[in-house]
This record gives structure tokens, C-alpha cells and sequence, in this order.
């Protein structure tokens, strides 16, 4: 393939502290060059990137795949071009309904399908126990070499701390992460908004703060016991973010993330959603939006590298959202707004521009052990050209994804891609 | 009992209000109702409650307007309250229950309210086990709705109802002080009755076990949570007793009824000793000699029995306000 | 003399208003057909101290009504589709069944109100006679309903309105009528009061 060289953009690398006018040139899927000013070379594209930020490509730790069973389900293709839209040049997804990921062939199985239809790196996420039911180890070894990059039983965190502890232990021979998504199942039975001032005015069972925490401590204290390397689904609550800090202090690996809808709503979303009107379902999300102090904390975990940012990209259809609160499933989709919402941070002050562009980028690539999320020479050809100024609104309905409903529909947020690179290929240009 | 919790009221984003009467459309809950509102239904009742006293109990007023009752959980009182109310304003009811109807067969809350404004509708009067259901067809369905309970969340009219009985007898509002006692983390009533009350300038007490109070920020100004009945009860100038329903004690929440009604029971006893002059309410139905003993119950100073003939003039008083502008 | 601008007229004064009671008073005692026992019945709003004033004239004449009632006829409106006016009390102190009613009002004008006073009174009980009082009648009617005791007959164009105003509502006695600039005015002796 021919040489590709941006140029004339402010060149962020968090990785390597980097920020300044620069070029960069990606050649044979890899970065060549990055510099000020570089030389013209023959046969090379070149994409102006004047008047932006020119970014390693986003990496996401969780999206999920859409519902392979139905006509009007995100498609691997509709994943894909939401991806790059948003400027993420890898996702690690994962499933959670059937078929489950938990056996060598289905991580084959879908990589081959994604590199088949999509233009982005797709990276399986195995689950942790046979057909995700809390029992059985699954086969983490053979998951591993056929290309799995981490393994969890999705939004079912493992119910037995003993199987946890096992799924710890033995994930040392992969090398690779158990993800485990910190929500204890008992306290947090029948809930379905944060227990507060929101859920007792609505009238909606609530999902205590305790629940969090005390599945993280739980987590925390297995990893500690196996040495495993333990990765925490997003976080909602401070008191988490405080548990995972003091953690990492005391020298334990353990990583975590948070979304980006938990960095700027707060629960008050509930009681007046997108249009005003109370019990949107768009607002239903696990885990829950909780309070403006638990969302200060998370922002402050994101500016000092405690957590990353990730989509947890769930593109649910129409119907799995237009009903009664009760019914509706959790979820949002989320690619397309991630960078928005972020900027927005940063142009509110609430965030450092590096901060939130390091959770994206080498931030995740360390947790995951992944390569990409930096722009030296060497690193794969993963780039994001976007325009930090244009404010717009979140208008669900023009989106790439089949994924429409987000709590953030007619928010105002922060900054456009004008292009995402992958392995040296324009996958999005605007 | 040891100390109670005194709750400082958190801010909750208001939804966009709607204006003052004749410009609201919907009935979901008493927490965007102004005080003036909520006052000219009370007074607007008071004229329904002549309209009651008449030979002939009808008032043609809502000739033409189609109210349909969608009830998704079993009431007689409430069901039959409304139809009474929409009947004695001449307008033409229709009752609708879950168990009778196509939502058995799988049909969609939203389809099933589309076919019912389809076929006529203006007015729909729906109870629902789910919170924030009838938000979802006041927002999509071209008809006006009246909340009549939607799960633990918002009871108005029960609220409006209760406001009327305690102005009647007492002559007003503000200044009083409400206790509300029994399962109150469960309790739409408990909720509508706190936001109406405080609107009106009362000061309200809920109390009951710990595992039946809400935790934590209270959305609601004036109001505080207790677990010492003696606290809540002392100077009460009206004591609202709540249902217990059974399913608390399978759920962990309670240890047995006995105990119940020894630590939180509205005995004679008690409330001669602590508020000898409250007023006494219960939106029913009652489990007599559980949460509410039938000397209190059948007492001089229950007005239980007002509540309900208070009901229909209220229900009346809100569909005629609603019924208005051709729907 | 202008009042409120715009070509405003006294056309009764207080003294005015005082005569036209007085004759309205010897007139219902003079006709008593049947000897049905007689129950004043005023209209909200302005009817209702009218009705009181004329039961004090009886009175003086030897000829005090049995009772005096008041009666808000809004939810028997024809136009309760478009408007939802504020409710009034009804209070009518005896049973009407076989007794000679006089509904009294301040003015009439097309004669809906007056219609759905009927209404209201048939659904209260069955009268033996219903009859009309009104201190003016300014024509215009749109059904078939007249007065049967008036206290001054004024003819208006439809633009004109005609205002009442009693001590014991508005502070003082005076019937006024004012030709507003601009579109035709609304029937304002219909609308909510």
C-alpha cells in the first residue's frame, strides 16, 4: 500500500508526552515518521490535518456485539463504521447473549468475521466460565492463543468468590486479564437506578452504592491472594475509584474504566431525560448514574490515570427500549459520543486534553497489554484527525450505528473526527 | 428507640412544568402541581361534592368525552371511584383490566393505548405495577391520562383526596404536621401524599422499620424519616397509617407481622397518649389489627370513611378540569 | 360622563338601580299566580346579591320570599368544551319541588346562561312555575328565552358592553356601557366572572 502522511496537525502522543505541530507518516500498516516539517516523499497521500489533533486511533476495552438473531441488530459492519467514526481504531467486544465466546473456535470465529467485515481491529472478549454461568472455568488457554485479549462474563459479574479466585489463578498461564464487572448480585436484586434522592422520588428499587464496593473489595482482595490480573468493568461509584487508587498505590496490578456517560450525567437523568420527561429508558444503564460527588470522582480517576475511559458500546433495538422502565434492557450506545463528551470535559475544565486522551489510548493498550495506543515509529498505523472546536448535538437518529438510544440525545458536545487511520487504511473521512 | 435520621432534602432536576390550570394535559404525580393548583382542585371538588348531594347525581359537563379505565392491577375502590366520577359528569366510561384483555395475549403497553385512543379515548385512567408507565403513554398516546398508581411511584389522586378530607375537617393545611407510618419505601401514597402536603405548607414525618424507610437524600422539602413511632406521633395533627403488605416478610425486610404491630401498630393506646386530637387516615384497603387497630380505625377521630366519598368528588373535579379543549 | 375611556356611559345610577329594584319588587308580589310558595334563585356572580336585595323589598312589602338560593349553572354550559371556568357554589336552601322560582340575574343577553339555570333546576327538582328577573335586559338573544320581570330594557349593538357593578361586589352601583376600540368585544356577560 502507498505511504500516507498527515500533516500539519497538533501531534498528541500521551505515550510519549508529545504535543506539538508535527507530521506523521504511516507506511506498510506501521508509523514511519513523526516530526516537524517532514520532507515530501513520492507517492505519498496526504491528509491535511491543519487546525486539528492528531491522535494514536482510540482503543476501547468494551463494546458490545449486537443480537445475532434479529434483522434490525447491530451488524459487525455497523459496528465497525460506528467505531471508526468515533474515532476508535480498536474494540474489544464482547457478547452477551448467545452464541456465548467461551471456546477457541467462537474467538476464531468471530475474529475471521470481523476482519472480514469490518475495516477495524476487533479483539474477542472470551468469557470467563462455560456459557457465562458462574460454574465451570471455560477454556482461558486455548481462548488466549487463538486471539482472545481478555476474558469476562459481561455484565453477570462471577457470583462465586471461589470461581473467581480460580479464573484469577489460573488466567496467569494467558498473561491476559479477567475482567470482572464489580456488582454484587444480592444487593443489587430488583434495582434498577442508583439508591438515592432520584429513586425514592420516582419510586424505583434501588441499587446501593454498597454493591459496587463490595464487589470490588471482593475482587480486589482475590487478585491480591492469585497475583491474577484483574481488570474492573466501568466504575459508578467514588468510594470504588478510592478502593482501586489505594490498590494500585500498594503496587497491585489492577486496572480499571469508567464510561463516558458516567463522566458528565449524573441520576438526575432519570428524572429528566433528553425531552424532559421522567423514566427515559435512554438513561437506564448498568452500571447505574449515580451522584454528582460520584461523578466528580470519576472524572478525578481519569485525570490521574486511575481509570480509562471505554464506549460499553450496547446498541439495543427500538424495542428492546420502548416500554416500561421496569422492562426496558440497560444499555446505550455510545461510540459516536465518547470523543464529544470528553472534549466537552476538557472545554468545561473538568478534564486535561491529555488525561482524556492518554484514557483512551496508551491507557487501555497497558491495561490490556495490547499493542497500539501511542504514535512512535514502529507503532501500528492507528491514527485519529479530529477537530477539538465544533460544538454539535447528539442526534442518534444520523448515527452509524443501528444502536439509537443514548441518554445523551440533544446534549451539546465537543469536537469532530475528520478522519480515523487503521493499519495505514482511511476507515472514515469526513 | 434510638436517634432517628433527620434527612436534608437534596436537589432533584425539575421535569418542564406544566402551567397553571386549564393548560395541563396530564395527572401523573403532585410533584410539578403548584400550590394554586393543587388548591383549585380541592376547591373545584368542593362543588362536585354538592353535585353528590343532589337527588339526581349528574352534571352533563363531560357529555362526549370518552374515559376508558386501563387497569393492569386488580382495584375495586379506586376502579369504581373513577367510574362513578366520569359517570356522575355524564361522560362515557369504559373499563379496561389486564386479565380480561389482549395485554394477556403479549400486547405492548404503548399498542394496547394506541388502540384505545384509535377507538375513542380521551381520557385514560391507568394503574400500572411499573413506575413511570403512564409518563411513557402521556408521552407517545394522544390522550390525557390520570395516574391512578404506578408501582411504588405516584398516587395524585389519593394525595388530592387526602388533602380534601384533612381541609374539610381541620379547615387547612398549612402548618400541620403529617405522620405517615408503615411500609413507606413501598408506598406511591406515602409519596403524592409528602409531595401535596409539603406544597401546601405542611410538615411531614414518615416513619416506620428502618428496612421500610428510603435511604439516603430525600427528594422532598419539609418532610423527615424516623424510626421512633413515639417521635412521629407525638403532636401529630394527623397520623396516616399504610398498608402492610405481606411479601415484606418473605423478602427479608420485616421478621413477622406480630412484631410489627407491636413496635409500629396505631393502637388506641398510642395515639390517645401521643396525638389524643389527630385526625386519622388510610388509603385502604386495611388489615385491621395489623398496622391499624379497628377502634382507631372506627373511631371518632378516623376519617377513613370521608376519604372515600371525598374520592369521588375529587376524581370528578379532576376529569372535568382535564376534560376540557376537546381533547 | 366617560368612565373607563373609550366612550363609556352611566346608564343607570345607583339611585337609578334603587327605583328599578323597587318596582321589580312590587311586580313579583303583584303576581302571584297560584300562591306557590316563592324561592329567589340569583345567578352567579352579580345575580346572587340582586336576589338578596329584592328578598329585603319583599320583605319591607309584607311579601319575604320563603328562601333564597344561589346558583353557579357553569357545568350545564353549552361551550364547557372550549372553556373550564372556575366553579361556584350552589346553595338553595329548601326543596323547589312545587314552588314558584324566580331566577335572577343581572343581565341578559343571548340567553345561554339562563338555559343552563333550567337545566341545573330541572336536575334539583320539578318547580311548579319558573319565571326571569333581570335589572337589564340588552336584547340579542340566540334562543328563545325572555324575562319576565325587567328592570330596563337596553337596546346595544353587539360591539357595545354592558357592565354591572354592584356595592357588594365592585364597590359601588352603576350600570355602564362602553363601545371599545378595536374588533368586536367578546360576549362578555357570558364568559367566566
Amino acid at each position: 500500500m502507498t505511504a500516507l502522511c498527515i500533516r500539519g496537525g497538533r501531534v498528541i502522543d500521551p505515550a510519549s508526552g508529545l504535543d506539538g505541530l508535527a507530521d506523521v507518516r504511516l507506511h506498510d500498516g506501521r508509523v514511519v515518521e513523526v516530526g516537524p516539517a517532514l520532507a515530501a516523499a513520492a507517492d505519498e497521500v496526504v491528509l491535511d490535518a491543519t487546525g486539528c489533533i492528531v491522535a494514536p486511533g482510540f482503543i476501547d476495552l468494551q463494546c458490545h456485539l449486537g443480537d445475532a438473531d434479529h434483522d434490525d441488530a447491530e451488524t459487525l459492519a455497523t459496528l465497525g463504521a460506528a467505531a471508526a467514526a468515533g474515532g476508535f481504531t480498536t474494540l474489544c467486544c464482547l457478547r452477551e447473549g448467545d452464541p456465548c465466546v467461551d471456546d477457541a473456535a467462537a474467538v476464531v470465529a468471530l475474529r475471521e468475521r470481523a476482519a472480514a467485515e469490518t475495516r477495524v481491529r476487533v479483539r474477542p472478549l472470551g468469557a470467563v466460565t462455560r456459557g457465562r454461568q458462574g460454574a465451570e472455568l471455560a477454556e482461558l488457554g486455548a481462548m488466549a492463543e487463538a486471539g482472545a485479549v481478555a476474558f469476562t462474563d459481561g455484565a453477570l459479574s462471577v457470583r462465586s468468590a471461589r470461581v473467581l479466585r480460580n479464573a484469577l489463578s489460573y488466567s496467569v498461564l494467558t498473561g491476559r486479564p479477567v475482567v470482572e464487572q464489580p456488582c454484587d448480585p444480592d444487593l443489587a436484586q430488583g434495582g434498577l437506578a442508583h439508591e438515592g434522592a432520584v429513586a425514592t422520588h420516582l419510586g424505583l428499587p434501588g441499587i446501593p452504592a454498597a454493591a459496587e464496593e463490595f464487589a470490588v473489595a471482593r475482587a480486589l482482595a482475590l487478585a491480591r491472594a492469585t497475583g491474577g490480573r484483574l481488570h474492573l468493568g466501568p466504575l459508578s461509584t467514588a468510594a470504588a475509584v478510592e478502593q482501586v487508587r489505594a490498590a494500585r498505590a500498594a503496587g497491585l496490578a489492577v486496572t480499571a474504566a469508567v464510561t463516558a456517560h458516567h463522566l458528565l450525567l449524573d441520576e438526575t437523568a432519570l428524572a429528566s431525560g433528553p425531552e424532559g420527561w421522567p423514566y427515559t429508558t435512554s438513561t437506564k444503564l448498568l452500571p447505574p448514574l449515580r451522584t454528582a460527588a460520584d461523578r466528580a470522582a470519576l472524572c478525578a480517576g481519569v485525570a490521574d490515570g486511575t481509570l480509562v475511559v471505554v464506549s460499553d458500546h450496547w446498541p439495543r433495538r427500538a424495542i428492546e427500549k420502548d416500554c416500561e422502565y421496569v422492562y426496558a434492557a440497560p444499555g446505550a450506545s455510545a461510540l459516536e459520543s465518547v470523543l464529544g463528551v470528553l472534549l466537552e470535559l476538557v472545554a468545561r475544565g473538568e478534564l486535561a486534553l491529555d488525561a482524556a486522551l492518554r484514557a483512551l489510548t496508551v491507557g487501555p493498550a497497558a491495561a490490556f497489554g495490547l499493542e497500539g495506543g501511542r504514535l512512535a515509529p514502529g507503532a501500528p498505523a492507528d491514527c485519529v484527525v479530529f477537530d477539538p472546536e465544533p460544538r454539535w448535538q447528539v442526534e442518534p437518529a444520523r448515527w452509524r450505528s443501528r444502536g439509537r438510544s443514548t441518554p445523551l440525545a440533544g446534549h451539546w458536545l465537543r469536537g469532530r473526527v475528520r478522519a480515523t487511520i487503521a493499519g495505514g487504511e482511511i476507515v472514515y473521512r469526513v | 428507640m434510638t436517634q432517628s435520621v433527620v434527612a436534608v432534602p437534596a436537589p432533584v432536576a425539575p421535569r418542564p412544568t406544566a402551567p397553571a390550570w386549564p393548560g395541563r394535559r396530564h395527572v401523573l404525580d403532585l410533584d410539578d402541581f403548584t400550590p394554586a393548583e393543587i388548591t383549585h382542585v380541592l376547591d373545584t371538588a368542593a362543588s362536585m361534592k354538592e353535585v353528590l348531594a343532589r337527588p339526581i347525581k349528574q352534571v352533563p359537563a363531560l357529555r362526549g368525552t370518552t374515559v376508558v379505565t386501563l387497569f393492569y392491577e386488580a382495584s375495586t375502590r379506586t376502579r369504581v371511584s373513577f367510574e362513578l366520577a366520569a359517570k356522575r359528569l355524564g361522560a362515557d366510561v369504559v373499563n379496561v383490566t389486564a386479565s380480561a384483555s389482549s395485554v394477556v395475549k403479549g400486547e405492548s403497553l404503548l399498542d394496547t393505548a394506541d388502540t384505545l385512543r384509535a377507538l375513542g379515548a380521551d381520557i385514560l385512567v391507568m394503574r400500572h405495577s411499573a413506575a413511570g408507565a403512564p409518563y411513557l403513554v402521556a408521552q407517545r398516546v394522544a390522550c390525557r391520562v390520570i395516574n391512578a398508581g404506578d408501582g411504588w411511584h405516584a398516587h395524585p389522586t389519593q394525595a388530592l383526596l387526602d388533602l380534601y378530607t384533612v381541609r374539610e375537617r381541620l379547615g387547612r393545611i398549612a402548618g400541620l404536621r403529617l405522620a405517615i407510618v408503615g411500609d413507606v419505601l413501598h408506598s406511591r401514597v406515602a409519596r403524592s401524599a409528602v409531595w401535596g402536603f409539603t406544597k401546601l405548607g405542611a410538615r411531614v414525618t414518615l416513619c416506620g422499620p428502618p428496612t421500610l424507610l428510603p435511604t439516603g437524600p430525600l427528594p422532598w422539602p419539609a418532610t423527615e424519616v424516623t424510626h421512633d413511632l413515639e417521635r412521629a406521633l407525638a403532636g401529630a395533627d394527623v397520623v396516616m397509617g399504610l398498608r402492610l403488605q405481606r411479601e415484606r416478610q418473605q423478602a427479608a425486610l420485616l421478621p413477622s407481622e406480630r412484631e410489627y404491630v407491636r413496635l409500629y401498630g396505631l393502637t388506641a393506646e398510642r395515639l390517645a397518649r401521643l396525638c389524643p386530637d389527630a385526625l386519622v387516615l388510610h388509603p385502604g384497603p386495611m388489615n385491621e389489627g395489623v398496622e391499624i387497630m379497628p377502634a382507631v380505625a372506627h373511631g371518632p377521630r378516623s376519617a377513613i370513611a370521608d376519604q372515600v366519598t371525598n374520592g369521588v368528588a375529587v376524581r370528578m373535579a379532576l376529569l372535568y378540569l382535564l376534560g376540557g379543549e376537546g381533547a | 360622563m366617560a368612565v373607563d375611556g373609550a366612550a363609556a356611559r352611566v346608564v343607570m345610577d345607583a339611585e337609578a338601580i334603587r327605583r328599578a329594584l323597587v318596582r321589580l319588587s312590587h311586580e313579583i308580589a303583584e303576581r302571584r299566580g297560584g300562591a306557590a310558595p316563592l324561592v329567589l334563585v340569583g345567578l352567579r356572580t352579580r345575580g346572587i346579591p340582586l336576589a338578596a336585595r329584592l328578598a329585603n323589598q319583599l320583605a319591607a312589602l309584607g311579601a319575604a320570599p320563603l328562601a333564597v338560593g344561589r346558583l353557579d349553572p357553569t357545568l350545564y354550559r353549552d361551550d364547557l368544551s372550549r372553556v373550564r371556568p372556575r366553579l361556584d357554589r350552589t346553595a338553595i336552601p329548601v326543596d323547589i319541588a312545587g314552588r314558584r322560582v324566580v331566577l335572577v340575574d343581572d343581565v341578559l343577553y343571548t340567553g345561554r346562561t339562563v338555559r343552563a339555570a333550567l337545566d341545573a333546576l330541572v336536575d334539583l327538582g320539578r318547580p311548579a312555575v319558573v319565571e326571569l328577573a333581570v335589572l337589564v335586559d340588552r336584547g340579542h338573544r340566540e334562543l328563545p328565552i325572555r324575562a319576565d320581570f325587567v328592570g330596563k330594557n337596553l337596546p346595544t349593538h353587539r360591539q357595545e358592553r354592558v357592565t354591572v357593578r354592584l356595592v357588594e361586589v365592585d364597590g359601588r352601583d352603576e350600570v355602564v356601557i362602553e363601545r371599545p376600540e378595536g374588533p368586536a368585544v367578546s360576549r362578555r356577560n357570558e364568559e367566566v366572572q
